[in-house]
C-alpha cells in the first residue's frame, strides 16, 4: 500500500510537470518568439484556456503526498522555507500577469505583465528543478525527522549544504531548459505564422541543450549521490523508464524532422515523464534522504500516514483520478486545431 | 514578537482572511450565475444574459485573485503548521486532497469556457459550463469547510501507535454534523455576498440614471435574492450553528457574549464592553434570559460562565471574539433589516423612486463582507487555545525549525503583495463597472 501510494504521488507530481511545464516554456519564451501585442496573444490564447487547470495538478499532487506522506511534506516545506515561499510568490505572480494582461489595452501595462510573466516563469522550474536536486543530493534531517535549510551557504556540497549548491543549480538548469524545449513545441504545434516559425526555429537548439545538460547532470548525479547509480543498476522500474524516456526522445527528434508538431510535442511529454520515473525509482523507498545518517531517512515505509488513512484515499483517487485526466483531455479536444487570436476585448 | 506561534498565527489569520473576500463573492456569485442563465434559457430574453456576462466578467477578475491568494493557504500547512500536519495529515490531508482533484479540476477546466465559449458554446452548453463552475465551487468550500469542522469538532479518528492521528470511519469525518451546519451557514452567507453587491450595482446605475434595464435587473435579483438568503443566514442556520457552539464549545459561548458568572435565565448582551481584567462587563444592555434560550431552547436554562472554567481552556483574545460576534449579529440584523424593506418596496414599485434606499443599497455592500469576516473570526478565534478542539493545542502546531526571522519576513511580503493586488483588482473592477453591461457577445 505505501508502495503504491510513493507512485501516486510520483505520478501526480509528474502529470503536473508535463501538463505546466508546456506554459511555463510559453512564458519562458514568448518575448523571443512573440514580438507583436497580436502575436504574444497569440501564445496566451494558447495557454490561456489550460494553465489554470494545469496548476492545480500541483495543489492536487500537494493534497496527495498530505496525506499520505505527512511527515515528508511537513519536513520538507517547513525545512525549505524561504525557498518554497519565492516560488508560491512566484506561482502567485505568474497567474496575476496572465489574468490580468488582458483586461487593459495598454502599451505599458502589456509590456509589464509580459515582464512579469516571462521571469516568473523563467525562475519557477529552477526552483522545482532545484528541489528535485535536493532530494536527490538529500537534506541534513536529524533524529527528529525535521531540518532546517538556508537558501544558500558556499555553493558546495557538503553535511549541511543550502537549498542551492552547484549540485541543485544545475538541475535547476536542466529543468529550466527541458520546460523552454517543451514549450516550444507546444507553441510549434498550436500557433501558426511567425510565432510557430520561430519556436520550430527554436526547439531544435533547446532540444540540442537539453541533451548536454541532461548528461551533465546524470554524472554529477552519480558524482552526488552514488545510491542512485546502484539503484538504477538493481530496479526494473528504472530500466523502463530509462526506456520511456529514450522513446520520447526519439519521438522528439523524428518530429522534429518531419514537422509533425503534435508527435514531438507527445514525444517531449514521455521524456519528461520518463525522467521523473526513473528518477523516482532510484531514490524509492527513500523520498528524503538525510545527509547526517541514513537512519534518519523519511522513507515510504517510515513516514506514511496509516494503512487505514491510505486505504480510504485510494478509494476516492481511484475515481477523482480518470475524471481529473478527463477534464484535461475534454479541454484539450474542445480547443483542438491552431489557436487563432482573439479580437480586442475577448480571450486572453 | 520573537515568539515564532505569533508570527505562524498572524501570517495564518492575516492570508485566509484576504483570501476569503474573494471567494465569498465567487461562490455566491456562481448560484446567481446559474440562476441568470436559467432564466435566459427559459424565457429566451436577451437581458438576463446580458447581466450574466457582465457578472461573468466580475466572477473572472475575483476568481484569479482568489486563486492566486489560495495557494499560499495551502503551503502554509506544511512551512508554518508542520507540527499539526505531523499529528494530522491523513486525516485533515484526505479532504485537501480531495478538494484538488474533485472541485479545483472542475472550477478551472470549466471556467475558460464559461468566460470566453458563449460563442462556441449553445445557449444549453454556456449554461452547462455555469452550472460545472458553481458545483466546482460549492464543493470546495464543502472540503475546507469539513476541514475546518474537523478542527471544531473532532470525530471519526482515533490514535495511531506514533501519536498521531488516523481515521476510524471515513464516513463520519466526512459527513461531520458540525460540517453541516457550518457549511449552509457559509454557503448562504456567500449568496448574501453577492446579492448585495448585485444590488449595489443596480442600486448605482438606477441613481446615476445609466442602464435603465439592468440596473432594474440587478436591483430586482439582488434585492430579492439578499432578503430569502440573509434570513437563511440567521435563521435556522445561524441558529443551528450558535446550538452546536453551545452543546460543544460551552466556553467558547460564554466568551462569545463575554459572560464569567453562570446561572439561569441567562441575558443576551446587546452592547457592552467585557473588561476580562476585572471579569465583567462594562456598561451592559442585557435582554433578559434570551441567551439561555438561543442556546438550549427554554428561557431558565443555565448557561455557565467563564468562571466555571479553568483559565488555561479559554480562548486567549475573549475581547476579539466578543466584539467580533457582536459584529456578525449586529449587522446579520441590519442586513435582514435593509433587505426587508428593499422587498417591500420593490413589492409596492417604489423602490427604484426611494432614493435614500437606494442610497443605503448602493452603500450596504461591505456589510456582508465585514459580518462573514467577523463569523470566522468567531469560529476561530472561539476554537483557541486548540488547533484541533479539545485533542491539539495551538501552541503544539508549528514548525519547529521555522524561527520568528523567518515568518516576520514572509509575512511582511504578503503584506507587501497583497497591497498591491487589492489596487490592481480596485482598478480592474472600477473598469468593468464604470464600462457597464454590453448587449453584444463577447
Amino acid at each position: 500500500m505505501q508502495e503504491l501510494w510513493f507512485w501516486i504521488v510520483a505520478v501526480m507530481l509528474a502529470v503536473y510537470v508535463v501538463l505546466d511545464g508546456f506554459d511555463f516554456g510559453a512564458g519562458i519564451l514568448h518575448l523571443f518568439v512573440a514580438k507583436t501585442n497580436e502575436e504574444r496573444r497569440e501564445v496566451l490564447g494558447a495557454i490561456g484556456p489550460f494553465w489554470d487547470g494545469n496548476e492545480v495538478w500541483l495543489l492536487a499532487a500537494g493534497g496527495t503526498l498530505f496525506l499520505a506522506f505527512p511527515k515528508v511534506l511537513a519536513a520538507g516545506f517547513s525545512g525549505f522555507y524561504l525557498a518554497l515561499w519565492l516560488m508560491v510568490w512566484c506561482l502567485m505572480l505568474r497567474g496575476i500577469s496572465i489574468e490580468f494582461r488582458s483586461h487593459v489595452p495598454d502599451g505599458l501595462w502589456r509590456h509589464f505583465w509580459d515582464g512579469t510573466f516571462a521571469v516568473s516563469s523563467l525562475l519557477l522550474p529552477v526552483l522545482f528543478g532545484a528541489a528535485l536536486g535536493n532530494v536527490v543530493r538529500g537534506v541534513p534531517l536529524d533524529a527528529s525527522g525535521t531540518f532546517g535549510m538556508p537558501l544558500w551557504t558556499d555553493f558546495r556540497l557538503g553535511p549541511q549544504p543550502g537549498v542551492l549548491d552547484w549540485y541543485t543549480l544545475l538541475v535547476g538548469l536542466f529543468a529550466l531548459a527541458t520546460v523552454a524545449a517543451h514549450g516550444s513545441l507546444f507553441l510549434a504545434w498550436k500557433t501558426e505564422g511567425p510565432v510557430h516559425e520561430r519556436s520550430r526555429g527554436l526547439a531544435m537548439n533547446l532540444w540540442g541543450l537539453v541533451l548536454v545538460l541532461w548528461a551533465l547532470a546524470s554524472l554529477a548525479t552519480f558524482l552526488v549521490n552514488p545510491r542512485m547509480l546502484q539503484n538504477l543498476m538493481k530496479a526494473p522500474m528504472a530500466w523502463a523508464a530509462t526506456l520511456i524516456f529514450l522513446i520520447g526522445l526519439a519521438l522528439v527528434f523524428t518530429g522534429i524532422k518531419r514537422e509533425r508538431f503534435l508527435q514531438a510535442f507527445l514525444g517531449s511529454g514521455t521524456f519528461v515523464l520518463g525522467i521523473l520515473a526513473a528518477s523516482a525509482a532510484c531514490v524509492y523507498p527513500v523520498m528524503l534522504q538525510s545527509t547526517l545518517d541514513p537512519a534518519f531517512d523519511l522513507t515510504a515505509l517510515n513516514a506514511s500516514s496509516s494503512p487505514h488513512d491510505l486505504r480510504a484515499g485510494l478509494a476516492w483517487w481511484l475515481v477523482g483520478f480518470p475524471l481529473a485526466i478527463g477534464y484535461s483531455a475534454f479541454l484539450f479536444r474542445f480547443h483542438r486545431g491552431k489557436v487563432k487570436a482573439a479580437g480586442e476585448g475577448e480571450g486572453y | 514578537m520573537g515568539d515564532p506561534l505569533f508570527w505562524h498565527r498572524l501570517q495564518f489569520g492575516f492570508t485566509a482572511t484576504y483570501h476569503y473576500l474573494f471567494p465569498q463573492l465567487t461562490m455566491g456569485l456562481a448560484f446567481i450565475i446559474v440562476l441568470l442563465k436559467a432564466l435566459g434559457l427559459r424565457s429566451g430574453e436577451g437581458r438576463y444574459n446580458d447581466a450574466a456576462r457582465f457578472w461573468i466578467r466580475i466572477f473572472g477578475i475575483n476568481f484569479a485573485v482568489g486563486v492566486v491568494t489560495g495557494i499560499p493557504l495551502e503551503f502554509q500547512f506544511g512551512t508554518n503548521w508542520s507540527s499539526f500536519s505531523r499529528f494530522s495529515g491523513g486525516v485533515i490531508g484526505q479532504t485537501l486532497g480531495m478538494e484538488g482533484l474533485f472541485a479545483f479540476l472542475l472550477e478551472s477546466s470549466f471556467l475558460g469556457l464559461l468566460i470566453w465559449g458563449e460563442q462556441k458554446l449553445s445557449p444549453k452548453g454556456h449554461f452547462g459550463a455555469a452550472l460545472a463552475l458553481w458545483l466546482g465551487s460549492w464543493l470546495s468550500g464543502y472540503f475546507i469547510v469539513a476541514t475546518n469542522a474537523f478542527m471544531q469538532h473532532p470525530v471519526g479518528y482515533t490514535m495511531a501507535a506514533d501519536g498521531s492521528i488516523q481515521l476510524a470511519s471515513f464516513r463520519s469525518f466526512l459527513l461531520n454534523p458540525w460540517a453541516h451546519a457550518q457549511y449552509t451557514h457559509t454557503m448562504l452567507a456567500s449568496v448574501v455576498t453577492a446579492a448585495f453587491v448585485v444590488a449595489s450595482i443596480g442600486a448605482f446605475w438606477t441613481l446615476k440614471g445609466l442602464h435603465t434595464e439592468q440596473a432594474r435587473l440587478n436591483l430586482r435579483v439582488g434585492t430579492i435574492l439578499g432578503f430569502i438568503f440573509s434570513v437563511l443566514v440567521a435563521f435556522p442556520t445561524g441558529d443551528l450553528q450558535g446550538k452546536l457552539v453551545a452543546k460543544y464549545q460551552p466556553i467558547t459561548l460564554a466568551a462569545m457574549e463575554g459572560r464569567f458568572e453562570s446561572g439561569p435565565r441567562a441575558g443576551l448582551t446587546l452592547v457592552g464592553e467585557p473588561n476580562v481584567a476585572r471579569r465583567k462587563i462594562e456598561n451592559p444592555i442585557k435582554v433578559p434570559a434570551v441567551l439561555s434560550f438561543i442556546a438550549y431552547g427554554t428561557f431558565s436554562s443555565n448557561v455557565k460562565g467563564l468562571l466555571a472554567y479553568p483559565e488555561d481552556q479559554w480562548p486567549q483574545n475573549i475581547e476579539m471574539l466578543y466584539y467580533s460576534f457582536h459584529i456578525m449579529a449586529g449587522l446579520g440584523t441590519l442586513m435582514i433589516a435593509v433587505m426587508g424593506l428593499a422587498v417591500l418596496l420593490l413589492w409596492r414599485g417604489r423602490l427604484e423612486t426611494n432614493r435614500p434606499l437606494l442610497w443605503a443599497l448602493m452603500l450596504a455592500f461591505p456589510f456582508p463582507y465585514i459580518a462573514t469576516t467577523a463569523g470566522w473570526a468567531v469560529a476561530e478565534f472561539g476554537r483557541q487555545p486548540w488547533l484541533i478542539y479539545g485533542l491539539f493545542r495551538t501552541a503544539q502546531g508549528g514548525s519547529p525549525t521555522v524561527h520568528a526571522g523567518y515568518t516576520a519576513f514572509t509575512t511582511l511580503g504578503f503584506a507587501g503583495i497583497f497591497t498591491v493586488l487589492s489596487c490592481l483588482f480596485l482598478y480592474l473592477i472600477g473598469r468593468e463597472i464604470a464600462h457597464g453591461p454590453s448587449s453584444h457577445q463577447a
